[in-house]
């Protein structure tokens, strides 16, 4: 008689990649619907769009790699990817953009690198740079909020200004798309206006950051929080990019706020709340060790500071977190923690 | 006293699943047909038969002698007759067999005379104590089997300062060390007296886990009696693996032990709470440790504690407990966590044996993972490790092969708790990762050492062949050198030194005519001859001249001499 003699533990708490991955999907529905609220339907598209490309670059490559493609499928860590790159993306961008992006992140990002655990950079960031180099415009062309425009796109507009760059009512695309906060703030400042005066003299700022905008962070840090208590993403990396990134926002606006930005408009401004949550807490790609991912998010946190302030792009979090991503693993080799009876 | 407690880094809640082998009061398994006693029960070298096949032995009677100092003596748990001493299969998760006593219990259950030091263990010397605890075969019975009298040996400092009773049993299932605790709270307490004493430790804390009120509540009380005995009860915070000796002794002391050292390296001592119940059995009564309380759990009818007689096998276990739910998939002995799972259901519960965990696809939480992914790196299992290391690093390192990494990322401090392996998304079996690491760099250095002996021993062959041959070359230049320094300084005598034959013939021809000289003297004594000797003298010579003269006897002489008369003619 020979019985089934697996290594220890025999024991194991429930838990799997795929419900990571679901959980981290559903904490973003808040902040989705609120996009749906204050920009209309086009965001649908891009995840729908994007989730069915991510799929389908996923089990084709699964396939070439002789992979088994049904347990790897449903991992869910290219469902997570394809809706982080869809969010990023400018809800009235073209079809072939999303489809690019997504192919580019799971393909060349994920896969090439060896799929699953394997890849040094965050897929979704490394899609979302590419485009922004590549096709600038597109990038860059954001509709307005509801607060802003009388134009608000149902499902139908959303699909046809999509697909075929039209819309019911022919609006022109200059007519429903603008600036973000971030960019008009850094057009302003480049035209040597001051922050009051560009903050007060303008529609598109709100009580925290951009109108419209810091709603959808609010949605997005609520599903953050809610991610935490579940014990799927640490605390500490969030806390510390948006603190780090607060910090020096605050340094910076004590020393001139007519030329700074005050630290609460950083945190809630563009993708600050989202990449801190959900973007920085991408476990592959991030430092491990404890102390690590402390400095792992305080570099996030400066490096966005930095981009936004003093570098070409309005936004950073990509590049920060890209950037982040190559120091990692010194990062995490620098940071060992001291092994238990191994001295003080 | 210590009052606040320090904790330990990592460690993770886990379901419990305590009360479902707690609910009825333990009682003895009835004593099974045979008794399988492996020789090695122990920590250390195994244990020497010192009785013979068909001897009768009475219950506690030694039958196995300790060979050497980390070893520890067998009894047997019950009168019988020795039926074999023979290769067995041991529980031992390497499926080996090893030698084991077998005996055929008689029935009787006769104790041999036993001797006890209830009233003068205090006034014995404490390496007398230790000495006693040695020959009543104690080892720890949480689950290492370390021989206890070593731990008892405070070393020449002799500096214990606290001694640590672990009651904490963190591993889910098991409660066989709570019922003990609820049971025999006072064995406990005067086991302590004993181990105390014989440490001559200054304190002791009895650490139990706080899911176990009635453990701790009977403790309590049973430790009040003596309260002017610095024993102090301490309730720590259920987390597993608080019952580690390492994480344990930081929970209660906040120190750390160092690497590579043993805890009382800081002046402290661990002892089980079972271990320390058998030290009462052995000082009080004089009984050998023969059985111990065993949590029965899992899928069985009747989830329990049993006190078992060492040898007894875990089919006969798993039938006094109503048989298993279902057909037995796995059984493991010890925990969940850190329990071996083992091949066969006829093995026999050892010393080290604290529970057996059966698993017919019933509990849910027993389930076997079906394949794991890749590590996402998520450090869940950084978070929880007790040792603070980085598990993923270490099964980066373990899963390609490069040792010299893994040991970098201290693989040897693992204590295979399984806390990583735990919480692990990917479901990866960690720990089985880092075993393989461990057993590879003990094969590597083992080959290492014998590769480096047989290199050794090639380079001093090589040295000592090079150095004869030098030697050799040596001896045979000094020769030369003085023959051709003599060759020059005699030079004629050389000429006849160089033809040694000549020489020889020289020397011959010089004997002969001193003998012949000395002859012609000798000879003289024919001079004064009578007349008659004359003749006979003469007589001879002339029958000697005429044997000498030639005679042609010889065949072919005569042919060729009437050859020659015939060509004549």
């Amino acid at each position: 008689m020979s019985l089934y003699t697996p290594s220890s533990p025999h024991f194991h708490v429930n838990n799997s990649v795929t419900e990571i991955m679901l959980k981290v999907t559903y904490a973003l529905i808040p902040g989705i619907l609120l996009y749906v609220m204050f920009f209309g339907f086009g965001i649908l598209f891009n995840i729908i769009l994007a989730i069915i490309t991510a799929l389908g670059c996923e089990a084709l490559m699964l396939k070439i790699r002789k992979r088994p493609i049904l347990q790897f499928i449903t991992d869910g860590s290219a469902l997570v990817t394809a809706v982080l790159l869809a969010i990023s993306i400018p809800a009235i961008a073209p079809w072939w953009i999303i489809f690019l992006g997504t192919a580019f992140a799971i393909i060349i990002a994920k896969h090439l690198y060896g799929g699953l655990g394997y890849n040094p950079f965050n897929p979704a960031m490394v899609g979302y740079a590419m485009l922004l180099i590549s096709f600038p415009l597109q990038m860059t062309t954001w509709q307005l909020p509801i607060t802003l425009s009388d134009n608000y796109l149902g499902p139908v507009d959303s699909f046809l200004l999509m697909f075929s760059n039209t819309n019911s009512a022919s609006l022109a695309l200059d007519a429903i798309s603008g600036a973000t906060p971030l960019d008009y703030l850094k057009t302003q400042l480049g035209l040597d206006k001051q922050i009051p005066y560009i903050m007060q003299s303008s529609e598109t700022f709100g009580l925290l950051s951009g109108s419209g905008f810091e709603w959808i962070s609010l949605g997005f840090l609520a599903g953050g929080i809610w991610l935490i208590k579940q014990k799927i993403i640490p605390w500490q990396i969030p806390a510390t990019v948006l603190g780090s990134l607060a910090l020096i926002a605050f340094i910076f606006y004590i020393i001139d706020s007519n030329t700074y930005a005050s630290p609460v408009f950083h945190v809630f401004s563009g993708a600050a709340i989202l990449g801190a949550f959900f973007i920085a807490t991408d476990p592959v790609s991030a430092a491990t060790t404890p102390r690590g991912r402390l400095y792992y998010a305080a570099g996030i946190g400066i490096l966005v500071y930095v981009i936004r302030t003093w570098g070409g792009y309005p936004e950073a979090i990509a590049f920060a977190v890209l950037i982040m991503n190559m120091c990692a693993p010194t990062i995490d080799y620098y940071t060992k923690p001291k092994t238990y009876g191994h001295g003080k | 006293m210590i009052n606040k407690l320090f904790g330990f880094t990592g460690g993770v809640t886990v379901e419990h699943h305590k009360a479902q082998s707690t609910k009825t009061p333990v009682r003895r398994a009835k004593i099974p047909d045979t008794l399988i006693l492996p020789l090695s029960q122990h920590i250390g070298a195994p244990a020497e038969p010192v009785v013979e096949m068909g001897q009768c032995v009475l219950k506690g009677q030694k039958i196995a002698k300790a060979s050497g100092y980390v070893s520890a003596p067998i009894h047997a748990p019950t009168s019988g007759t020795i039926e074999a001493i023979e290769k067995r299969p041991i529980p031992h998760p390497s499926k080996m067999s090893d030698t084991c006593i077998v005996i055929k219990p008689d029935g009787k259950d006769q104790w041999i005379e036993l001797e006890n030091h209830a009233e003068d263990y205090q006034t014995l010397d404490p390496s007398k104590l230790r000495n006693l605890i040695r020959s009543a075969g104690i080892v720890g019975l949480g689950g290492a089997g370390f021989p206890t009298f070593i731990k008892h040996n405070p070393g020449p400092k002799g500096l214990v300062d606290t001694l640590i009773i672990n009651g904490a049993e963190c591993e889910p299932y098991i409660t066989c060390d709570d019922m003990l605790m609820r049971e025999r709270a006072q064995e406990i307490i005067c086991g302590i007296l004993v181990t105390k004493h014989a440490l001559q430790a200054k304190q002791c804390i009895i650490a139990i886990e706080d899911n176990k009120p009635e453990a701790i509540d009977a403790i309590k009380v049973a430790a009040q009696k003596f309260s002017d005995r610095n024993i102090e009860v301490m309730a720590i915070p259920t987390l597993y693996p608080a019952g580690s000796e390492k994480q344990l002794i930081q929970t209660v002391t906040g120190k750390q032990v160092p690497q590579n050292n043993l805890p009382i390296h800081i002046g402290v001592v661990c002892q089980n709470v079972g271990t320390t119940a058998a030290v009462y059995r052995a000082i009080h009564h004089g009984e050998p440790l023969i059985s111990r309380y065993l949590t029965v759990s899992g899928d069985v009818v009747e989830p329990c504690n049993l006190e078992v007689l060492f040898g007894t096998p875990f089919n006969e276990i798993i039938d006094e407990c109503g048989g298993s739910k279902d057909n037995i998939r796995r059984i493991i002995v010890g925990g969940p966590m850190m329990g071996f799972a083992m091949h066969e259901l006829d093995l026999p519960i050892i010393k080290t044996s604290n529970c057996l965990l059966i698993d017919a696809g019933q509990s849910k939480d027993l389930e076997p993972r079906n394949y794991s992914l890749p590590c996402i790196r998520c450090g869940n299992c950084v978070d929880v490790c007790p040792i603070s290391l980085l598990p993923q690093q270490l099964y980066w390192y373990a899963k390609s092969q490069e040792l010299a990494k893994v040991q970098d990322y201290n693989i040897f401090d693992c204590i295979e708790c399984g806390c990583c392996d735990y919480v692990c998304p990917s479901q990866i079996p960690l720990v089985q990762y880092y075993r393989f690491a461990k057993a590879e760099i003990w094969k590597q250095e083992r080959e290492t050492q014998k590769s480096d002996t047989a290199r050794n021993r090639h380079e001093f062959r090589t040295f000592r062949l090079e150095r004869e041959k030098a030697e050799k070359a040596e001896r045979h230049r000094q020769k030369k050198a003085a023959l051709k320094a003599g060759g020059l300084a005699k030079g004629g005598a050389e000429k006849l030194e160089a033809n040694p034959q000549k020489t020889a013939i020289l020397a011959a021809m010089e004997r002969v005519k001193a003998k012949k000289l000395s002859q012609g003297i000798a000879a003289k004594n024919t001079d004064n001859l009578t007349e008659a000797q004359k003749k006979l003298v003469d007589e001879a010579d002339e029958r000697r001249r005429l044997q000498r003269s030639p005679q042609p006897e010889n065949e072919a002489e005569i042919v060729t001499k009437t050859n020659k008369e015939k060509s004549e003619k």
